[in-house]
């Protein structure tokens, strides 16, 4: 499938492993990416702080920018959280805000631009590995699955909420990124945290805030017994992986969980080199995790068997005899 | 009691409500806090955001605009979806910083400082500068800890990770006109 791309101001420098990833995988997978041409930064979490309408008009700019340039693909994709928000956000209220949607466009008129509202369907990009490119399509690369590797799945916030358009199961519990990872092989733990707060910009107006916030995902990673977290977002990478070291020293402990993007495990999967993906640019060091990687699946565990309910179990219910 | 000490309270309300974008239902709080529950930095915060909402429908602007809460959202979204009566909690707390920063209050200068900064970096170059942002704020906020941070700081250089100059878009003049109009347009929505 094609889609627009864009790509972030995290993508070009801290999260260039996951830039770097996705193009190792694209063709594999059949997405081919049309980067929108001199886009600007999405604002983050601060400039819709400061000023109001400017932010939507900044977010507009790519949105305008990206209709027009688009050549056959109404699909706009980004890697990084908090930029698909802000062009889904953006998008969403225009159409749902009259007001707002004249005050943009009369801003982007000063710089020759318009945005239809609605014109473009703003995706992000597990999205559309899980749900257009799907599941089955990915697991048909896999010539290295990723056997006895326990990975924790972290989808951290604002891809899965609001959720605009109703993309995902749940807001809290999704599955999508669970399902993706297990057709790599790997083995995918159960934790409660895979929608907690990374800590956001608390890192730095904050960071005790923020530490407090990154040990507990860290710790329950580690306690569910997962060898990794695994992310889609920069700014998760950046504060589960690099604060990681800082939360160490705040709390005189010694966590060791390393955390890699969805598209470097789909890129080992799929035989790429770890250097071909970024690997090793973490501050928490992924190679002992990755000397786990099996050649050989690991044998089925066999099957549980079912617990026989006792008299009195749960709530008394109606039996056919 | 008169008409007039009766709407002035409902004035603030619509004020923010008409301050955020969309239908945002900011009336509709019942009080219930299942924000203030799902919120990751709600133990910090010196109004949970129930409280807040029940200081903006009594009017107290000062205070509601005082707030670290607002400041210490982190945009996870928690208490939007979980919210019973579907009230846009986040975009409620983006309106109240901007209404701060522009009223000019708060405790702690860094906190808008940092939102600033980061805007004053996009609006000059049409991209983020992580180096820039970290540096500035830091060094006007938390000198001292800048030594504390130097080895994150040079891990992500021998990482590759960070850029040491900033990357300038091409089409800046054309971002300039755009941002200039939209925030003489900054009123029209309030």
């Amino acid at each position: 499938m094609k889609a627009l791309f864009y790509p972030g101001c995290s993508m070009q420098r801290n999260a260039r492993p996951y830039l770097d990833s996705l193009l190792a995988i694209r063709a594999d997978i059949g997405l081919e990416l049309q980067e929108i041409d001199d886009w600007n930064c999405c604002g983050a979490t601060e400039y819709m702080s400061v000023h109001r309408v400017a932010a939507h008009s900044l977010i507009g700019r790519n949105l305008a920018l990206a209709q027009a340039q688009a050549v056959d693909t109404d699909v706009l994709t980004a890697g990084c959280s908090a930029c698909f928000l802000n062009l889904s956000k953006t998008d969403t209220q225009m159409r749902e805000d009259a007001k707002l949607n004249g005050t943009v466009n009369e801003a982007l008129a000063a710089g020759g631009l318009h945005y239809d509202a609605g014109s473009l369907k703003v995706r992000h990009l597990l999205d559309l590995v899980c749900h257009d490119i799907g599941y089955d399509a990915v697991k048909a690369r896999v010539v290295k699955p990723l056997y006895g590797l326990k990975v924790a799945a972290y989808y951290g916030c604002q891809v899965v909420r609001p959720d605009y358009d109703g993309r995902w199961d749940s807001h809290e519990h999704p599955t999508a990124m669970d399902t993706l990872l297990r057709a790599l092989g790997a083995e995918v733990v159960d934790w409660s945290l895979k929608t907690q707060c990374c800590g956001g910009h608390m890192s730095v107006i904050g960071p005790e805030v923020a530490f407090g916030l990154i040990r507990r995902l860290i710790h329950g990673a580690a306690e569910a017994g997962a060898d990794m977290v695994v992310t889609l977002c920069p700014m998760c990478q950046l504060n589960l992986d690099a604060y990681q070291v800082e939360m160490n020293k705040h709390f005189h402990t010694d966590y060791r969980v390393p955390v890699l993007y969805f598209t470097q495990l789909m890129g080992l999967a799929f035989g790429k080199s770890a250097k071909e993906l970024g690997i090793g640019k973490e501050f928490v060091d992924a190679t002992p995790a990755l000397a786990k990687i099996q050649a050989e699946a690991p044998k089925v565990a066999e099957a549980k068997r079912r617990r026989r309910p006792k008299p009195g179990d749960g709530l008394p219910m109606p039996r056919m005899e | 009691m008169t008409a007039a000490t009766i709407s002035g309270p409902k004035d603030f309300l619509s004020e923010v409500m008409a301050a955020t974008p969309g239908d945002n239902r900011l009336n509709h709080c019942i009080q219930c806090g299942s924000c203030g529950g799902s919120c990751p930095s709600g133990a910090e915060m010196e109004h949970t955001p129930r409280r807040l909402f029940a200081l903006i429908r009594a009017g107290e602007r000062k205070t509601v605009l005082m707030s670290n809460a607002p400041w210490y959202c982190v945009s996870c979204y928690y208490c939007t979806v979980r919210c019973p009566q579907n009230i846009h909690i986040t975009d409620v707390m983006y309106t109240l910083k901007a209404m701060a920063i522009q009223a000019g209050l708060y405790h702690d200068t860094s906190l808008p400082d940092f939102s600033e900064t980061f805007v004053d970096y996009v609006e000059k170059y049409g991209r983020s500068f992580e180096l820039g942002l970290a540096t500035r704020f830091n060094l006007r906020h938390h000198p001292l800890s800048l030594a504390g941070m130097a080895p994150l700081g040079l891990n992500m250089l021998k990482r590759g990770r960070i850029d040491l100059t900033p990357h300038r878009i091409e089409g800046m003049a054309q971002l300039s006109a755009i941002l200039e109009r939209a925030k003489s347009l900054e009123g029209v929505l309030a």
